[in-house]
């Protein structure tokens, strides 16, 4: 084993390091309330901001939206350690990350897609400048993702979509939706459902905002009445869409913002050396410091899980365990992490951003809201716990 | 980054899971836990013929030449199956001590016979409030121009029964610091005044008793320069420390394995318990605290094994390892039910080394205190 970086990684840890720092929209980090591990704190879910999309397009001048992609298809030829870097750097500086469209998108549409979808999408995923919204999520299909309802009727060069979804981050900032919906009721869900594009200004889209706990509209329902996308924007096969989906959940694995955890826990240590109570620094108070370590340790379990998970899938190992280990761990650790942090701060803590006695601008009574997210959101606790025992241990289901 | 264990290792796992499967059955380590030696000569010698006591020295001394990171590695394997006997005492507490302070006789006449399988060695480090930190070492020795009168008492001491040798660590002057002024002997357990009673410890490993009456140490027992043994204590520590968590991370794994067997075949309710989800649950928290065990514990002994500061590393993984081991440990025992509570059956020998291992050289609140430390606090 070496726990260590290599030369290049180290050369390609600084490159982007520097490049983020040079980069970075002005006042972004300080303005976004992100919470590690939440969904409902993500800036970006919120407004479309144009600076934001010029960063992103000077990230796919340099290959880095694409570097997750296969190199037959022209990806970056980047390891996933090096990926992991990325991710990590990008997160601990509380950049903006990567869209739907070149993390999940992409890579199933180059699989999966046919050569007219390839070449009217890929260029201008790569591009940088292209937003899409998930549209997976129904009021009657949460954690029980097959149980969709919303219908897709083949008619003539179209599909007609009728019924709605929900939960759909950002959708009302996004050009498309990548969505799922059923060609065939009576086939089972793996055998009769599509995935394809829709475009946001199709007549017949209605999107209604929902406002989450944090007071912040990240989340919308989105209905569909007759709305006509063109068969051309399906992806692959009509009726294998649920199987598309379930491979392009393999590239969402090493996106879990592991620097911001990080990074809100350096906060946490700053605050405990500069703050005094009771006469005294926190940071000589035992129990803060048992607080802190015991972060430490769970911040450096996560760290070491999520190169293990990358550094797997380099060696063509299959993370199926890890993976699901280190969502399980980092969503807990989101909500410990506020939880610690706002008893470490005691009576400020509460105090909302915008408060010139907020500690940490507010973030973590944010994130102490934003927290309960994490371990619902991209597959709850209890899925995970799920995959891993009937997965990973080979236990049967029910 | 190299995240994998190399051919060796993994060729060391395999091999160690299959020896000590035949050879340390349960039935073998029910009777040494039981007995007053909890030895297994048999064993021993068997183990010293694979190079495993001599894994991690010099092959100038008759060792294998590894690392401490591979002895990891089979510590894991061996705190699998559970073993009985002065394996982490004499290669861990007295191996590394020898090789680390030793001078190059000790090491010809000590190490050697270490390696070989002849000799038995244990620490005597901890004293009756039995912490590890400087200032509880209060036993004494006093120079007597050509050789040192120890006396006091050492307690928690593993196989002081069985050991030929005792590595004590006393103090030969007073210092407002205590870390200045303790020193290391090599001391024959047969010496006069030497008197050692096993103590009934839930864990049944043998930790014992010590006492020191007015022993007669040669000059030349001094292990390392004389008041300057605490630097090296602090490094075996760091070793023993890593080198528990690794035991304790194969017995969770062992847990973890032996529940979830379990849970395929035992039927209720007309099928079997791991249909049920809230045994499905438990068993995913169990996977994820064993495999978190083992990624914080081996990347604290591959810091320490590469020399590099390691002080964070490890505290963090006897901070967690502590712990997990208890949290599997216990939720395996939900999972075995009223079977799992019997003398018959296997899971209490683990359940027993989870608060044993937790015990052993700081607890999780001491190891944060470190971690807290570390970190700047």
């Amino acid at each position: 084993m070496d726990f260590r970086f290599s030369e290049a990684e180290k050369r390609f840890r600084a490159e982007v390091e520097e490049f983020i720092l040079q980069e970075m929209p002005p006042g972004y980090a300080e303005k976004d309330l992100y919470w590690p591990g939440g969904y409902g704190a993500i800036g970006e879910f919120e407004v479309r901001d144009p600076a934001v999309e010029k960063f992103r397009e000077k990230m796919g001048e340099r290959g880095w939206l694409t570097m997750a992609w296969p190199k037959e298809y022209g990806g970056g030829g980047h390891s996933f350690i090096e990926q992991a870097i990325f991710f990590e750097r990008i997160s601990y500086h509380g950049a903006p990350g990567m869209d739907v469209s070149a993390l999940i998108s992409g890579p199933t549409i180059l699989r999966f897609g046919s050569e007219e979808l390839k070449r009217e999408w890929i260029p201008r995923i790569v591009k940088g400048n292209l937003k899409f919204w998930l549209a997976y999520s129904e009021p009657n299909a949460g954690s029980d993702l097959a149980a969709i309802q919303t219908k897709a009727t083949i008619d003539g060069d179209d599909l007609v979509v009728n019924g709605q979804k929900i939960w759909s981050s950002g959708a009302h900032v996004s050009d498309c939706g990548w969505m799922v919906a059923r060609t065939d009721m009576s086939a089972p869900p793996y055998k009769g459902t599509a995935l394809f594009i829709v475009d946001n200004k199709t007549p017949g889209i209605t999107i209604r905002p929902i406002v989450n706990i944090n007071g912040f509209h990240s989340f919308n329902e989105v209905f569909f009445d007759n709305v006509r996308v063109p068969r051309k924007n399906v992806v692959g096969d009509m009726n294998m869409g649920f199987y598309y989906l379930m491979v392009a959940l393999d590239f969402e694995r090493l996106v879990i913002s592991m620097g911001s955890f990080r990074r809100r826990f350096e906060d946490l240590l700053k605050y405990a050396h500069n703050t005094r109570r009771n006469g005294k620094l926190l940071c000589e108070d035992v129990r803060v410091r048992s607080k802190l370590a015991q972060l430490a340790t769970e911040i450096e379990i996560a760290y070491l899980l999520y190169y293990k998970t990358a550094w797997m899938m380099d060696n063509n190992l299959f993370p199926n365990i890890e993976a699901s280990e280190i969502k399980l761990i980092t969503t807990l650790l989101s909500r410990k992490l506020a939880d610690a942090g706002m008893e470490i701060m005691g009576q400020q803590s509460q105090l909302w951003p915008g408060s010139r006695h907020a500690p940490i601008r507010g973030r973590f009574a944010v994130g102490y809201l934003d927290s309960i997210s994490a371990v619902i959101g991209a597959g709850t606790s209890e899925i995970q716990r799920n995959i891993l025992a009937q997965r990973g241990l080979g236990l049967k289901r029910a | 980054m190299d995240l994998g264990l190399n051919e060796e290792q993994e060729m060391l796992r395999k091999s160690a899971r299959e020896f000590l499967s035949k050879e340390c059955p349960k039935k073998l380590v029910r009777e040494l836990d039981e007995s007053d030696t909890g030895f297994s000569r048999d064993l021993w010698k068997k183990m010293a013929e694979l190079g495993w006591i001599g894994l991690p020295f010099p092959e100038k001394f008759g060792g294998n030449g590894g690392t401490l990171f591979d002895l990891i590695v089979l510590l894991d394997e061996m705190g699998y199956n559970i073993v009985p006997g002065p394996f982490f005492s004499t290669v861990v507490l007295s191996g590394f001590t020898l090789l680390e302070a030793g001078s190059d006789e000790q090491k010809q006449s000590y190490l050697s016979k270490i390696c070989s399988g002849e000799m038995v060695m244990t620490f005597a480090l901890t004293e009756l409030d039995g912490t590890y930190l400087p200032k509880s070492i209060e036993t004494a020795a006093k120079n007597k121009g050509n050789h040192y009168v120890l006396n006091g008492t050492k307690l928690f001491v593993p196989d002081a029964n069985i050991a030929d040798f005792m590595l004590v660590a006393a103090r030969t002057k007073s210092s407002s610091n205590p870390e200045e002024g303790i020193s290391i002997f090599l001391v024959d357990a047969k010496s006069p005044g030497v008197r050692v009673t096993l103590l009934k410890t839930l864990g049944r490993d043998k930790l014992c008793e010590v006492v020191f009456e007015d022993v007669k140490v040669p000059e030349k027992s001094l292990v390392g320069k004389l008041d300057s043994g605490w630097p090296i204590i602090k490094s075996i520590l760091r070793k023993a420390t890593v080198a528990k968590c690794a035991e304790m991370v194969g017995g969770a794994q062992a847990s973890l394995d032996m529940a979830v067997n379990y849970a395929k075949e035992r039927v209720q309710f007309n099928r079997p318990i791991g249909s049920f989800q809230a045994i499905q649950h438990y068993c995913a928290n169990m996977v994820t605290d064993v495999d978190g065990s083992r990624f914080i514990t081996y990347k604290a002994a591959w810091t320490e094994s590469e020399g590099l500061p390691s002080d964070m590393e490890v505290s963090m993984a006897k901070a967690w390892t502590s712990e997990a081991y208890k949290r599997v440990a216990v939720l395996a025992h939900q999972i075995f039910g009223a079977i799992g509570f019997t003398m018959d059956h296997d899971m209490h020998l683990y359940f027993r080394r989870a608060k044993a291992g937790e015990l052993a050289y700081g607890d999780a609140d001491f190891h944060r205190e470190i971690v807290a430390a570390q970190l700047g606090l």
